[in-house]
């Protein structure tokens, strides 16, 4: 039944049983199904959680050393657990979640396991490279007998120069996950030989339109790391400019935004409806708001650059224009995600205008997760509409106003929402019932509330123009002036929140690791694969819809227009110059 | 396509909202004039700066606050280095009340920031690149001045002063012209 309470093992659905010879039923999760794809999303989930571990330890050093609570490390290492949270946290956690989740959305929608078996190792074993270079280099800077380091921050600006060995890593990394992504075309080519009329399955379809929005925006990246930084790191050239690299960091810098945030985006729309007792609203929709990203998601990068000397405001302004468009796929899932949240909790026998809203199973870990993390969302939302402002940006550009909006994000929307599908996923990829039920149920809370209570006061402290990114808040020369409430209060409830959300992160790391350990293989699980038809089903929508040729190259396109004057005036002075030398960091 | 008659309303509400966002950007530039940081600074030699040798530059005089050449306002010209601005740092730097005041910024070496807390008087400090921009200070008053990009280990201590005097006050050599 697929309406039936999401994490009761008597409504299982028939697909998520086998019968053998002897007439005995099985459990059939995917790992049962699908062991080889089962096994690369574990170990893409191990190596995320992993890095999540040592990035969420680094938060809370920072989160008390900046708030003066308690300071274990001098103020110039700060820069290091500063780097380091950021890469394992927005490339490393968030790169390998993607990949497992990605490969269980490809292989689950298409029914397939994953062509090449060669292909797979290439891909895990760059990234893992990728990512030991990076944390390494980055660690290296706590040690001053090591002749290496890479304090330059995750958006490592030019001319601040780090190890060598720090660019290769980014660079592999993120071209490993150019490979992960070749692997679900290929499984999708697979499946439409033998299925040359069927619709692309939606979840599918999701991956390789964010997979195709993450080839475009990366190319950025991947110049500025290959061509300038790499050969400027190693002393081949003298001088990079500092502009033009800048810029090719923010093409990508804000689409690895929506790659963060689709995988979230999959799970609202493909497991949140089924999880709240109901399914999806619409299908067609949902493509349409897939689309919409890969098509606007790259050409909006100036937008963080809006208080750059050096670029026309002429061609910021078509940035904001974009930017402001992309509100739409955004503002249209909040809509599907509500009503599908909603149509759940009618079927689960809630009522009234908003009556409803407690029919939905808030005990649930996986649920409760999904869900706060989508209100959070909202907020988070509404401080990045400030962000896109071209003239209210003015007055919280780098100030502590952005960590406050992206720990909303990525930190909570992607994060919050990973870690609530794991309680529901992680079972099925590993055949163990989930351990620590009772922390896991608590876990989603406490993050809320760490993260209201961090990411408002960051949003007031911006407000008074406190910077982000420093060891140190309070100068000699002056103090700040908050617009409501004390600054000194803003600096307790973040040391507060900083620390509530390190305790939800090792909650959530205890849960798994019990599930890992503790946890039978072959046990009954609490939880099943089966996702619901939506209500207006895939054949709804136009077939131009799947026409994925056809919204890469409007993509390329779109892209090619924002960019393409900037870019050219960047360079009409010779690629490396306006240059600077390089300052180690 | 079915879609159904809440997914069109939600759909024409957001278009509306959003065209109603561009149209507040558009009023905040047409009508308070709240202007942005654009290319008109021009480009310099990140070399030259860090050497001190302006005499070279067309677009950036000698760190110091200047009176206008044309008489109305100053200008105020800032080197941002690790980890002090020249004027601001070691001097506040000091601008009249009332009058425009043109602000060229640039960088002797890595990027850094330029911001007076708790305003919208923001910029990136990009080497090779001259931050030119125009500000109105209604009221007299003191402003600190953060770096607000990270520039490396000491970023932390990287602030300085700016102080708007009244135009009687005002003596523009003791603004910093150093």
């Amino acid at each position: 039944m697929a309406t039936g309470h999401p994490d009761d093992t008597s409504t299982l659905s028939e697909d998520d049983y086998v019968e053998t010879e002897d007439g005995t039923r099985h459990r059939s999760a995917f790992v049962d199904r699908y062991p080889e794809a089962a096994r690369i999303v574990r170990i893409c989930l191990g190596i995320s959680f992993a890095a999540f571990g040592v990035g969420a330890l680094f938060g809370l050093i920072q989160a008390l050393h900046r708030t003066n609570v308690l300071r274990v490390i001098p103020s110039s290492d700060y820069y290091t657990l500063l780097t380091g949270h950021g890469v394992l946290l927005a490339l490393v956690f968030t790169t390998f979640g993607i990949a497992g989740l990605f490969q269980w959305a490809s292989t689950r929608s298409l029914g397939i396991e994953p062509t090449s078996s060669k292909l797979t190792a290439t891909w895990l074993g760059m990234m893992t490279v990728g990512t030991l270079l990076a944390a390494g280099t980055i660690l290296a800077g706590l040690f001053d007998w090591i002749p290496a380091s890479a304090d330059v921050l995750f958006t490592f600006y030019a001319p601040l120069k780090a190890h060598p060995l720090f660019y290769v890593g980014a660079a592999l990394l993120i071209v490993g996950s150019w490979f992960a992504g070749a692997s679900y075309f290929l499984q999708y080519r697979e499946w439409r030989s033998e299925n040359p009329d069927a619709r692309i399955p939606l979840q599918s379809f999701m991956v390789m339109t964010t997979m195709l929005m993450w080839y475009i925006s990366t190319l950025g990246v991947a110049v500025e790391v290959v061509v300038f930084l790499i050969p400027w790191s190693l002393g081949l050239i003298q001088q990079v400019d500092p502009l033009l690299t800048r810029t090719l960091f923010w093409y990508f810098g804000h689409p690895v935004v929506y790659f963060w945030l689709l995988p979230a985006y999959v799970i609202w729309y493909t497991v949140l409806p089924k999880l709240s007792g109901g399914r999806l609203f619409s299908d067609p929709l949902a493509r349409v708001v897939f689309v919409l990203f890969l098509i606007l998601s790259t050409p909006v990068g100036f937008h963080h650059q809006y208080t750059d000397p050096g670029i026309a405001s002429g061609y910021k302004f078509v940035a904001m224009t974009n930017t402001f468009f992309l509100l739409l796929p955004s503002l249209l899932t909040l809509f599907t995600v509500v009503a599908s949240m909603e149509h759940g909790a009618r079927q689960r026998g809630g009522s009234g205008y908003l009556g409803w809203l407690k029919a939905l199973p808030w005990e649930k870990p996986a649920f409760a997760g999904i869900a706060l993390s989508g209100i959070m969302f909202a907020a988070g939302g509404f401080s990045g509409m400030i962000n896109a402002g071209m003239n209210i940006n003015y007055l919280i550009h780098n100030t502590l106003w952005v960590p406050g909006h992206f720990h909303l994000t990525v930190g909570t929307a992607f994060a919050l929402t990973l870690m609530a599908v794991s309680y529901w996923l992680v079972p099925q990829v590993t055949g163990k019932r989930l351990q620590l039920y009772g922390v896991a149920s608590l876990q989603p809370y406490v993050w809320f509330v760490g993260m209201v209570l961090m990411s408002n006061a960051m949003h007031r402290a911006g407000l008074a123009g406190i910077p982000r990114r420093t060891a140190e808040p309070q100068y000699d020369q002056f103090s700040f002036q908050a617009v409501a409430g004390s600054v000194g209060e803003m600096r307790i409830q973040i040391a507060i929140g900083g620390t509530l959300l390190f305790i939800g992160a090792a909650m959530f790391l205890a849960v798994m690791l019990a599930t890992w350990t503790m946890g039978k293989s072959n046990s009954q699980l609490r939880v099943n694969g089966y996702l619901p038809e939506p209500m207006s089903g895939a054949t709804d929508s136009p077939r131009v819809l799947d026409n994925l040729k056809l919204w890469a190259a409007i993509a390329i396109v779109l892209v090619a227009l924002a960019y393409g004057l900037p870019l050219f005036d960047m360079v009409a002075d010779g690629v490396l110059s306006p240059g600077s030398v390089p300052v180690p960091a | 396509m079915h879609v159904h008659r809440f997914e069109k309303l939600w759909f024409g509400a957001s278009l509306v909202l959003i065209v109603a966002f561009i149209g507040t950007i558009v009023y905040g530039a047409i009508g308070p004039g709240v202007a942005m940081v654009g290319d008109d600074g021009g480009t310099i030699d990140a070399a030259t700066v860090a050497d001190g040798d302006f005499g070279q530059t067309d677009n950036f005089r000698s760190p110091g606050v200047y009176e206008s050449s044309d008489g109305d306002g100053v200008d105020v010209y800032i080197v941002a280095r690790q980890y002090l601005f020249n004027p601001g740092t070691a001097q506040p730097i000091e601008v009249p009340r009332g009058e425009e005041v043109t602000f060229h910024v640039t960088s002797a070496d890595v990027t850094h920031g330029f911001n007076l807390a708790g305003t919208n008087v923001n910029t990136m400090v990009i080497p090779g690149q001259v931050a030119r921009f125009d500000v109105m200070f209604d009221e007299t008053g003191e402003y600190g001045i953060v770096c607000h990009e990270y520039c490396g280990s000491g970023h932390h201590t990287m602030a300085g002063q700016l102080h708007v005097v009244p135009q009687s006050q005002f003596d523009t050599t003791a603004g910093g012209d150093n």
